[in-house]
């Protein structure tokens, strides 16, 4: 009844093709964008802030560099928490030795120069697929990491290996408190996934998809393998490096090497993958899920069985219900959480006659 | 099994309804425990020793009548989950946390900006940032009592006690196989220090965590010969392999020194009787000292211990939570004194003067019951480490023997100037003020 398009005509091909041609799905936005720039900030406790919403924006930027990489060209990369640690230590680099640099000119640096990484890191891929091309991009993840841990200049020579994040500068205000910094990731999660968005729809995102469907195939319609791959390789890794940055300086607000471990990108890769391949929405639902699931999970047996239970087998029981329920999403829907609201959308549009 | 999931629900809801309408004066911990993963012997131990500490003192009428409630939060030793734990654990009702103890350098780093903002304590007990001892930089860190630095100040010191002296170490060779991560390489700056100064070789050797494959880097150790090994590990998986790799490789255990947080019965005993002989350095000793046997009576004797294996009480990692809990329990008397606040909730701020205040001086660890268990220290304005005593002890086999009485590092003034070198370097990179002190401190 509500989300009908019975009535709406386009009558040009830019109406046509605006990013979201249906009017109940542009109002939504205009809504949802009004909450998370005006209403949560104004509203949300300070852990909400800091310790859900901030963290979730940011993997969901990183998961959907992962879902470019992997769900639109086809490459299946292992290397996510490398390219952002390496956008985390461009950054603190950037910030300590550029004088005066704003924030957000060392975070698009930083996303350049991870993207520059990533691009080395893509050239196997002209050459092999699939699982190989994972465990080939493994290289990148072990390397950088390494790398970071091995060479002192990258820590500014400090002995303990964690550095403590600069603060958040930009003209001349220093953003401080979580509900600016939130504000920081926020605008940036928004204009990247935008961007993402339109890539993903236009002549950059064919070719993707023609590449990841039949290489041979796109080759032979005249797509440069080696520019459709690697420019892949390139915005993933920008996305990721940027993620990095903000991860280290919006959220742990240290920047250390460890935290970019294997273990992250396999996170990454199981965000991609629950929350739907090749789909904007899927990383920030699958994220959602892999973040939040495990704290909401704690937050709830604390609170029912706190004192009741003994706390070890609360723990361990967790991650028990969270395995089991990663398997049970797959099970119901294989192409992901982004697949379960797609289908009830399609409900909402015959909703509440179906026939 | 239903009906019983089912009761367990109803008594926790119940036991929640129960515990809201008291309104007796409270003072709220927060607890971010890690009792999953490699790293969870360590966990359950020590935030097990925490909470059966505070079930005691509740148990004993709370703090001059104040009780204290707690929560607990998994952080599974993430440094990113930490933070939501943190962050989670702050606030609670009307009350704000006023100490947190991550029990793990990494969680320590992600937290360490966050405490002069929020003014809480960061109590780290014998791990985490070292310089955080100079309490002019860091009012809200402390690292009592003892650090890295110190600890391995003081196995440098039993080893020339072994090989005759501090000049028969020249020449010395001395591998620190240590985890590859900020808290293996934590006591190196110190170490460093020391190898010039008494003119041993260090050679550093990394193992990548979770460090269960160790053979490269034990076939570098039997080709280097090295008089001794520190080996700063962390995991009971890893600490156990270190030892049955050694065995393998024919390094004698009796010349390895493990770190306080792999040096525990539960790192001992996977490696069966490869481990005797094997050496630690401890902060808190094993062993039923008067009051864990006391615990055991009034807290296990209610059923409210918080163990799920009772004969795991008494050792080191247990000691060392109630340990901790000791120190928390302590600064919060002496802040309810500084601030007149007998029989009354404190601050974060009251709390933070009142654990800069601990002074456990020996009579004091004996009135406790904790007498041996226990360094004893006192901490200062500017010195937020304590006496930085620690104990050597050795497996047999069975359990840990002492073979060291508490015992200063070398060189105190040495490691001292370093920690203050190394605070005033981040104070400036920082652009912090350091505060200044009272001279007599």
């Amino acid at each position: 009844m509500l989300y009908r398009e019975a009535g709406q005509f386009h009558t040009s091909y830019t109406s046509d093709r605006q990013l979201f041609p249906l009017k109940q799905d542009r109002i939504g936005m205009v809504i949802m964008l009004l909450v998370a720039f005006v209403a949560i900030p104004l509203l949300s406790s300070d852990y909400w802030l800091s310790a859900i919403l901030i963290p979730w924006l940011i993997l969901a930027l990183v998961a959907l560099g992962q879902n470019i990489l992997m769900g639109y060209a086809g490459q299946l990369s292992l290397g996510s928490a490398g390219f952002m640690a390496a956008g985390a230590f461009a950054c603190y680099n950037l910030i300590l030795r550029v004088p005066d640099i704003p924030f957000l000119l060392a975070v698009l640096l930083s996303g350049l120069i991870a993207a520059c990484i990533g691009i080395l890191f893509g050239l196997p891929s002209l050459r092999i697929r699939g699982l190989y091309l994972a465990v080939a991009t493994l290289a990148s993840q072990f390397f950088i990491v390494w790398a970071l841990d091995k060479f002192g200049w990258f820590k500014n020579y400090d002995p303990a290996g964690v550095i403590s994040a600069q603060q958040i500068v930009m003209f001349g205000h220093t953003f401080a408190s979580p509900a600016e910094k939130y504000l920081v990731v926020l605008s940036i999660v928004a204009v990247l996934t935008l961007l993402a968005k339109n890539m993903a729809r236009g002549s950059t995102g064919r070719a993707w998809r023609a590449v990841r469907d039949m290489d041979v195939a796109a080759e032979v319609m005249g797509l440069s393998l080696l520019r459709t791959k690697l420019q892949a390789f390139a915005i993933s890794s920008f996305y990721c490096g940027v993620g990095g940055a903000l991860f280290a300086f919006a959220y742990l607000q240290t920047v250390e090497p460890s935290a970019f471990n294997i273990e992250l990108s396999f996170r990454i890769l199981f965000m991609v993958i629950i929350g739907g391949i090749g789909t904007i929405l899927g990383s920030f639902l699958g994220a959602g899920f892999i973040l939040l699931m495990p704290v909401f999970l704690n937050i709830l047996f604390h609170a029912v069985a706190g004192h009741a239970v003994d706390a070890t087998i609360l723990s361990a029981l967790e991650q028990i219900i969270f395995g089991a329920l990663i398997i049970i999403f797959l099970i119901v829907e294989p192409l992901g959480l982004a697949r379960i609201w797609q289908l009830a959308k399609e409900r909402l549009r015959l909703w509440p006659f179906p026939h | 099994m239903i009906n019983r999931i089912v009761r367990l629900i109803w008594l926790g809801i119940s036991a929640a309804l129960i515990a809201l309408p008291l309104h007796a004066e409270e003072q709220y911990f927060g607890i971010p425990s890690s009792r999953v993963g490699p790293y969870s012997a360590m966990g359950t131990g020590y935030y097990g020793g925490i909470i059966d500490y505070l079930t005691y003192v509740n148990l004993k009428g709370g703090v001059n009548g104040v009780k204290l409630t707690w929560s607990e939060c998994e952080t599974e030793y993430n440094a990113a989950r930490t933070v939501e734990c943190y962050q989670r654990l702050l606030n609670k009702g009307n009350q704000k946390m006023v100490v947190f103890d991550t029990l793990g350098t990494p969680g320590a780093y992600a937290v360490i900006g966050r405490m002069a903002q929020d003014q809480v304590v960061l109590a780290q007990y014998g791990y985490g940032r070292t310089d955080a001892a100079d309490g002019t930089v860091w009012p809200w860190v402390f690292n009592a009592a003892g650090h890295y630095w110190g600890q391995i100040g003081v196995k440098l010191a039993f080893m020339a006690q072994k090989e005759g002296g501090i000049p028969k170490m020249r020449g010395k060779k001395i591998v620190h196989l240590h985890i590859d991560t900020a808290y293996g390489r934590e006591p190196l700056p110190a170490m460093r220090q020391f190898a010039k100064d008494w003119g041993f070789t260090l050679i550093e050797i990394a193992i990548a965590p979770p460090g269960l494959e160790q053979q490269s880097q034990w076939l570098q150790i039997r080709q280097e010969r090295p008089d001794w090994v520190t080996f700063w590990g962390a995991g009971s998986g890893m600490n156990s392999t270190a030892i049955t790799t050694a065995a393998r490789v024919g390094f004698p255990r009796e010349k390895m020194i493990y770190v306080t947080f792999g040096g525990a019965e539960e790192d001992m005993l996977p490696a069966g009787d490869a481990a005797k002989g094997t050496y630690v350095s401890a902060n808190a000793v094993p062993g039923d000292f008067p009051l864990i046997a006391d615990i055991r009576k009034v807290v296990y004797g209610a059923g409210k211990g918080n163990m799920q294996n009772k004969e795991r009480v008494g050792t080191v990692y247990y000691n060392r939570g109630v340990g901790a809990a000791i120190m928390w329990i302590e600064a919060l008397k002496n802040a309810q004194a500084i601030h007149n606040k007998k029989g009354k909730a404190v601050t974060g701020p009251e709390f933070r003067d009142g654990y800069e205040a601990l002074d456990m001086s020996e009579a004091k660890l004996k009135e406790l019951g904790v007498l041996g268990m226990l360094a004893p220290f006192k901490l200062s304005c500017a010195k937020h480490d304590g006496a930085e005593k620690w104990r050597m002890m050795q497996w047999d086999g069975k359990k840990f023997q002492l073979v060291s009485d508490w015992v200063n590092p070398p060189n105190q003034a040495l490691i001292r100037s370093m920690i203050e070198e190394s605070a005033a370097k981040y104070a400036k990179e920082n652009n912090l003020t350091p505060r200044s002190c009272p001279p007599s401190s």
